[in-house]
């Protein structure tokens, strides 16, 4: 895609930054996507509506108006409050998840960056979502928002074992760090003569591992029944307490970032990323992005699903979770996907 | 999954931090100063009296008995109509008046459709508090149908102002009774629907059973009442021992805590005894139904001016919240002497330091949400 862009925007340095911020304007159109789906979906979950009226057509400019309120709110920093850190804390978690954008390979024809450690760096990168909550949370010189602080630092630390792991046992079976590699060794439709050669397919412990991630991935991007570190009813908002305007519109958008590029990821390991399901039928690099955003959009629903049907945890049944019942699962997991490779 | 958390493991500093009165889960303006050891609460202080209004006050500067009663609604706003119901039958008592068979029985149904509805917004909010948004919403549309019967024959949603000295403001609409039958038969499925997806759901198991355990002989000793002192296994429901209006004519049973996922009088307990009694509710309601006259002038009883003895009187009644008391003392004067109200919630809500000790943060916000308090009832 660097190539198509170069012949046809004149200065290489022009053409580099567009193709750079091409995850980006797909992350703003997916959280006024997604935003707004959620409402409708929440709606639909609790026989009611939804949003209406903005916009015409079913409140479709719904999350325009509320960013365009948002964006004209006062910027409030607390009187006592360390103003640099709180600042500087809702641009740093965007950063981190916009960064990580770039070993996603959204079709065979466009990927960030090819590095041959994709997943580590994804891995990495969005370590940093972490240290911006705690220094959100302690910059605000809240109570609420601390005791918010403390439990993200604890459930992310943990909740990153089972999602490694779960991550590891496909890498082991693909041999490979690189995302794109790993799409495309689960190309063609050669299991059982019709389904595709996706990961999940593979091999039957790989569909554990599946459930082990996408359990891990919702604590995460803190979703429900997982949602501890703003959880509404206990910490009023959690580290976002003392935030309003666009700065808590960033974390907005961050945690739907976050939730898309878990969900991505999870596409690519284990879903067969941009290949079609239908072999050659419907492939290509636009019909690839298209059949990527589908699969994770899918997953990013099934949040959005239990997120409206679930209660919370309490935080030690969060804790007992992961490290009593996800953490041994996965390494126990990650042994037989590792055996049955080895024997078949 | 019950965890043993011990708060001295390593010797840190204890927090104060204040919920309240702005906070999303004290149910209004309650303020709990709390004391937290890590996420381990040591000490809770509720502080009230954000939603004062003098009720006793006005209700003295009033010149007329009735003129009292939409002071009573808004005590405990979200059960106007079992507030008006005791003080009504306070007032008549001292009046030594007789109301008309039919007059009773539309205020019994009125008070059970508002425990009801009452139980409903506790139920809802109760899963609200511990995360589980749309069990709150499926509530709201439910008592949305009892709040429409209320309009058709009040005129209002919330304050009705209906119950009046002697008899009814009006007489009941001729579709009340068919869309009251209508309301229990739709009803019935509705509450096996959210045991399905609340009562019984396992994350919410986890969050309210064990937690907040309220002994039998301490809810006693707190003369707790109510859902929080049934709870507990206490079998005392003022409709069955201590009967008013004509609650001895129903067959119905009490429902109390069994700890059927956990301890006897946890959280559980407490949401399990409101949804029975919704069923419960619900058998009366047919009953008298059934036995309701349909002829009968409801302001038949009804005194062009209240002419008031001299006499003092209590009357206790069965809220969802527990038991009301009404002492009210006449000195022949058109307005009274002294209205005073044993509000349950009030006395419920103190029992909260006792059961919260030791309990997480997150613990703390499953038990005031399982005391179902309403903070209007418990400042007045």
């Amino acid at each position: 895609m660097l190539e198509f862009l170069e012949n046809i925007i004149p200065s290489s340095t022009i053409a580099l930054v567009v193709f750079a911020l091409f995850p980006l304007v797909l992350i703003l159109v997916y959280a006024l996507f997604a935003i707004w789906a959620e409402r409708k979906i929440a709606g639909f979950i609790q026989d009611r509506l939804g949003p209406m009226r903005t916009g015409g057509f079913h409140g479709w400019a719904q999350t325009i108006a509320d960013m365009l309120k948002l964006i004209q709110k006062e910027d409030i920093i607390p009187k006592d409050a360390s103003s640099f850190l709180f600042k500087l804390a809702p641009f740093m978690i965007f950063t981190a998840s916009y960064a990580a954008f770039a070993v996603i390979p959204f079709s065979s024809g466009y990927i960030g960056s090819n590095i041959n450690i994709g997943a580590f760096y994804l891995l990495a990168i969005t370590s940093f979502l972490t240290i911006s909550i705690i220094m959100a949370s302690w910059a605000s010189n809240n109570k609420w928002s601390l005791v918010g602080g403390m439990r993200t630092a604890a459930q992310m630390v943990s909740y990153e074992v089972p999602t490694i792991v779960t991550v590891l046992s496909v890498l082991i079976v693909a041999s490979s760090m690189n995302l794109m590699t790993i799409t495309e060794m689960q190309t063609g439709n050669d299991i059982m003569g019709f389904l595709p050669n996706w990961f999940i397919f593979q091999n039957p412990f790989l569909i554990v591992a599946f459930a082990l991630f996408f359990i891990s991935m919702l604590a995460e991007s803190h979703r429900v029944p997982f949602d501890l570190p703003e959880s509404e009813s206990e910490l009023v908002a959690g580290y976002q307490t003392e935030y309003s305007g666009m700065r808590w519109g960033m974390f907005m958008l961050a945690e739907y970032a976050d939730m898309l590029l878990l969900s991505l990821l999870g596409a690519t390991l284990f879903f067969g990323g941009w290949n079609s399901p239908f072999g050659t039928f419907m492939s290509g690099p636009v019909w690839g992005f298209g059949w990527f955003m589908l699969k994770g959009m899918l997953l990013v629903f099934v949040m959005m699903w239990i997120r409206w049907t679930l209660p919370r945890y309490r935080v030690d049944q969060l804790m007992h979770i992961c490290w009593s019942i996800l953490i041994p699962l996965s390494f126990v997991n990650f042994v037989l996907v590792a055996l049955w490779e080895m024997i078949f | 999954m019950t965890h043993q958390i011990s708060a001295n493991v390593q010797e840190t500093r204890e927090m104060t931090i204040n919920m309240g009165p702005q906070h999303p889960s004290t149910h209004g303006v309650l303020r709990l100063e709390v004391v937290l050891n890590g996420e381990v609460v040591s000490r809770v202080h509720p502080h009230i009296g954000y939603l004062h209004r003098c009720f006793e006050k006005h209700a003295e500067a009033m010149d007329d008995y009735s003129k009292v009663i939409p002071y009573t609604d808004r005590i405990d706003y979200v059960s106007a109509m079992n507030q008006e119901h005791g003080y009504v039958i306070a007032v008549e008592k001292l009046l030594q008046l007789e109301v008309p068979e039919r007059v009773e029985y539309v205020r019994v149904i009125l008070a059970e459709l508002q425990r009801i509805a009452s139980h409903l917004l506790g139920i809802g909010t109760f899963g609200l508090d511990l995360g589980a948004f749309t069990p709150f919403l499926y509530c709201f549309i439910e008592r949305e149908k009892i709040l429409t019967i209320f309009e058709k024959i009040s005129g209002a949603r919330l304050l009705y102002n209906y119950i009046c000295v002697g008899g009814l403001m009006r007489d009941v609409p001729d579709s009340f009774k068919p869309e009251t039958a209508d309301f229990v038969k739709t009803f019935r499925p509705k509450i096996k629907e959210l045991n399905d997806l609340l009562s019984y759901n396992k994350i919410f198991i986890d969050r309210t059973a064990n937690i907040g355990i309220l002994p039998a002989e301490v809810a006693l000793n707190y003369a707790a009442s109510g859902p929080m002192l049934r709870g507990s296994g206490v079998s005392w429901d003022l409709r069955k021992n201590d009967p008013y209006s004509i609650y001895d004519r129903f067959e119905f049973d009490i429902p109390v805590g069994s700890g059927e996922v956990g301890t006897v009088g946890d959280c559980w307990d407490r949401y399990m005894v409101r949804v029975r009694e919704m069923e419960q509710s619900l058998v009366i309601i047919e009953q008298a139904l059934e036995q309701m006259p349909d002829e009968g002038n409801v302001m038949e009883a009804v005194p062009k001016r209240i002419r008031m003895k001299e006499g003092e009187v209590y009357v206790r009644t069965e809220t969802p919240r527990g038991e009301l008391g009404y002492y009210i003392i006449s000195d022949k004067s058109p307005s009274p002497f002294r209205v005073k109200v044993r509000a349950p919630s009030f006395v419920n809500l103190s029992i909260l330091p006792a059961i919260s000790r030791g309990a997480l943060l997150s613990d703390l916000v499953a038990i005031v949400g399982s005391i179902d308090i309403v903070l209007g009832e418990v400042d007045r």
